[in-house]
């Protein structure tokens, strides 16, 4: 085990998996910075920093600075993984994904289905996501609502620095393309890595981040240490409660939900997007669904509102779940008769 | 470029087969047999064949909606494509993917593409890729060819694989088979700088080609002096136009109500790129009729026994719908 950030995590599991197999290969704006500057290649390293020396080891065939063009980022991802590489693009800001949408959901997530099942596109595309840097309506957003949704592709967020790790390195040797939700928030977040250059954490396997008896509460990305948060609060108020790190949307662990809300019979979601069509109603479709009988509450949803998310600190405080409000939903959903 | 009689009966038969193969799918759409939208590949012959005569198996191709010259040019089976076409579980997608999303990942056929302007910067990865792979033991690199129209050369996706082409110095070829129609639109209204793409592509930094596409030896010769300029590591993409003609409307079904008196009858008598190389090759003795008359029996031979074979072959089943995609809900 060693401590290290979230973002390091990332580089450190791309740059291992780099020197494992020559097909993998990076590619985005900026991931190497500089090119073309006079400070020179690796000026920059990657904004998010989860790139930084990649181009020192590997050079420029596998590492390969793009200008600001998303469509030929996915597009050529989606070329490099059909030709037999296994690319693993990263699009600056997940809300960029508005620019290169065709790319990913008409074509990287519909090969193999289109094609027969005789291709198979390993593309990993690295976004960076999430709001809590007042960066407004363009920069900020959770998306996991839309890619959730495409048939073909597979969805991560990891809330660790661990599950950074295993699941990048899971989706790196996928043969599956892989949109890996990265939240900006998450960086700097400090945890215990394992070592072996092997750990993997298979997708579809929830992790139970806290156990209890009282209250269900599903999470992912950020939102899984808010969850944690106000289970630990509510801890010393006697009330117990699961707490589910989805870890994957696509595939999502039905079970792992479904076994606790048979336990508990009361279930909290919270979801950073907003309230309509999103994970949230899509697991409370689910829960209803299949483990009506056992509920004891209506299903709570902390989610953003159905806005844009706004700038100044104030309105994206308001704008974003909390642990306060995981825990009034938790409180709210005891307190029914 | 002197091609010998071998090379030039199989380039004639290449053409010959897409040809056959369109005008018959022509025929069998109308009878309701087949089912969705068809792009028929009709006076393009010369291009894919032009172009896709040079290649090898390690070269790729990403192609269009409009994409069966291609797939048989980079030799996908006849059948499987007919098959395909048809719907059947055997076909080359099992049944899948249909007339817009034919491929062959094993020869370097990396799809059509149901969206125009899509398949620019796929093609661009697969040419980064050929990068990655280097040269083989001559010296040459492998090459990625974008097929693209009129239409496409609109397309921001276009532009963002040219630019992104020239400056990773990707092994790509940007091939524009200008057909004078994007949809239901001229090229004289749609395409703005003065029906001209190949500029495009120049002001891109790119070296550019330009050549009658409905002449097969001028697609042949041009589309050589690329491929030297795009193999040559160092030297990075390219780019070529051709002007060449569409036989039928843009899907099958189209009115063309578009079309000027008698054009298409001046363009079947004028720029037929079959006719043209029969004319060359026995105005030269290279070939004689009879030797062309027995291509052509043999392309509608293997055309007929294609949709025969397509017409007895197993359908899907419901429950194929949930294979190939890595889970079901």
């Amino acid at each position: 085990m060693a401590k290290m950030m979230y973002r390091d995590a990332i580089r450190g599991t791309i740059f291992q998996e780099m020197q494992r197999d020559p097909r993998v290969v990076v590619l985005g704006e900026d991931v190497v910075g500089g090119m073309g500057t006079a400070g020179g290649p690796e000026a920059i390293g990657g904004i998010w920093s989860t790139s930084t020396g990649l181009y020192d080891a590997f050079g420029p065939d596998r590492v390969i600075d793009t200008p600001i063009s998303e469509s030929a980022i996915m597009g050529a991802a989606g070329g490099l993984a059909l030709a037999g590489k296994r690319p693993v693009a990263e699009i600056m800001f997940a809300d960029f994904i508005g620019v290169c949408m065709d790319q990913l959901w008409n074509q990287i997530a519909k090969f193999r289905y289109m094609f027969g099942g005789k291709s198979v596109c390993p593309a990993v595309i690295r976004m960076p996501c999430g709001a809590g840097y007042n960066a407004a309506a363009q920069h900020s957003q959770m998306i996991s609502q839309f890619v959730t949704s495409m048939p073909g592709l597979k969805v991560v967020m990891p809330a660790t620095p661990a599950d950074a790790c295993g699941l990048l390195r899971q989706a790196i040797r996928d043969d599956d393309p892989v949109v890996f939700l990265e939240h900006k928030f998450l960086y700097a977040m400090t945890g215990e890595v394992p070592d072996d250059p092997d750990f993997v954490i298979p997708f579809g396997h929830a992790r139970l981040a806290r156990a209890g008896e009282d209250v269900t509460i599903v999470a992912s990305g950020m939102m899984v240490g808010y969850a944690e948060t106000a289970a630990d609060d509510l801890a010393q108020d006697g009330v117990g409660c699961d707490v589910i790190d989805l870890r994957t949307t696509s595939p999502l662990d039905e079970e792992a939900i479904l076994d606790s809300v048979e336990a508990t019979g009361r279930l909290v979601i919270v979801d950073e997007a907003p309230p309509r069509c999103s994970l949230a109603t899509d697991i409370a479709a689910l829960v209803a669904g299949k483990a009506f009988a056992s509920l004891k509450a209506p299903i709570e949803m902390v989610t953003a509102p159905h806005t844009p998310v706004p700038f100044a600190r104030e309105l994206e405080g308001a704008y974003l779940p909390s642990p306060a409000k995981v825990a009034a939903a938790v409180r709210k959903t005891l307190e029914y008769r | 470029m002197q091609l010998n009689r071998e090379a030039l009966t199989r380039a004639y038969r290449q053409m010959k087969l897409i040809r056959e193969f369109e005008e018959r799918l022509h025929e069998e759409i109308q009878t309701g047999e087949i089912a969705g939208f068809t792009h028929l590949y009709c006076g393009q012959e010369a291009v894919a064949v032009g172009v896709c005569e040079h290649l090898s198996e390690r070269d790729k191709i990403v192609s269009t909606h409009r994409g069966h010259g291609h797939c048989l040019a980079k030799g996908c089976d006849v059948t499987g494509m007919m098959k395909e076409i048809w719907g059947s579980q055997e076909g080359l997608c099992n049944g899948k993917g249909g007339s817009m999303h034919i491929a062959d990942i094993d020869k370097g056929m990396l799809g059509a593409n149901g969206i125009v302007g899509a398949g620019a910067p796929i093609a661009v990865g697969a040419a980064l890729s050929n990068k990655i792979d280097g040269p083989d033991e001559n010296g040459r690199l492998a090459v990625s060819i974008a097929f693209s129209g009129d239409g496409a050369c609109n397309q921001g996706t276009t532009f963002e694989a040219m630019n992104l082409a020239v400056v990773t110095k990707a092994p790509a070829i940007f091939v524009f088979e200008n057909n004078h129609y994007s949809e239901h639109t001229g090229d004289a209204y749609a395409v703005g700088t003065a029906q001209d793409i190949a500029s495009r592509a120049e002001a891109f930094g790119m070296k550019v080609w330009r050549a009658d596409g409905t002449d097969f030896f001028s697609v042949y010769d041009t589309f050589g002096e690329v491929l030297e300029f795009v193999r040559t590591p160092g030297n990075g993409p390219a780019a070529v136009e051709f002007d060449t003609e569409r036989f039928f409307g843009h899907f099958e079904g189209d009115p063309q109500r578009y079309r000027g008196e008698g054009e298409l009858d001046r363009l079947r008598a004028t720029r037929d790129c079959l006719r043209k190389f029969r004319e060359k090759v026995t105005g030269a003795k290279l070939l004689t009729d009879d030797d062309l008359d027995t291509v052509d029996a043999d392309a509608l031979q293997a055309i007929e026994q294609a949709v025969a074979d397509s017409r007895a072959a197993a359908r899907p089943q419901p429950e194929n719908v949930l294979e190939n995609v890595y889970i079901s809900y």
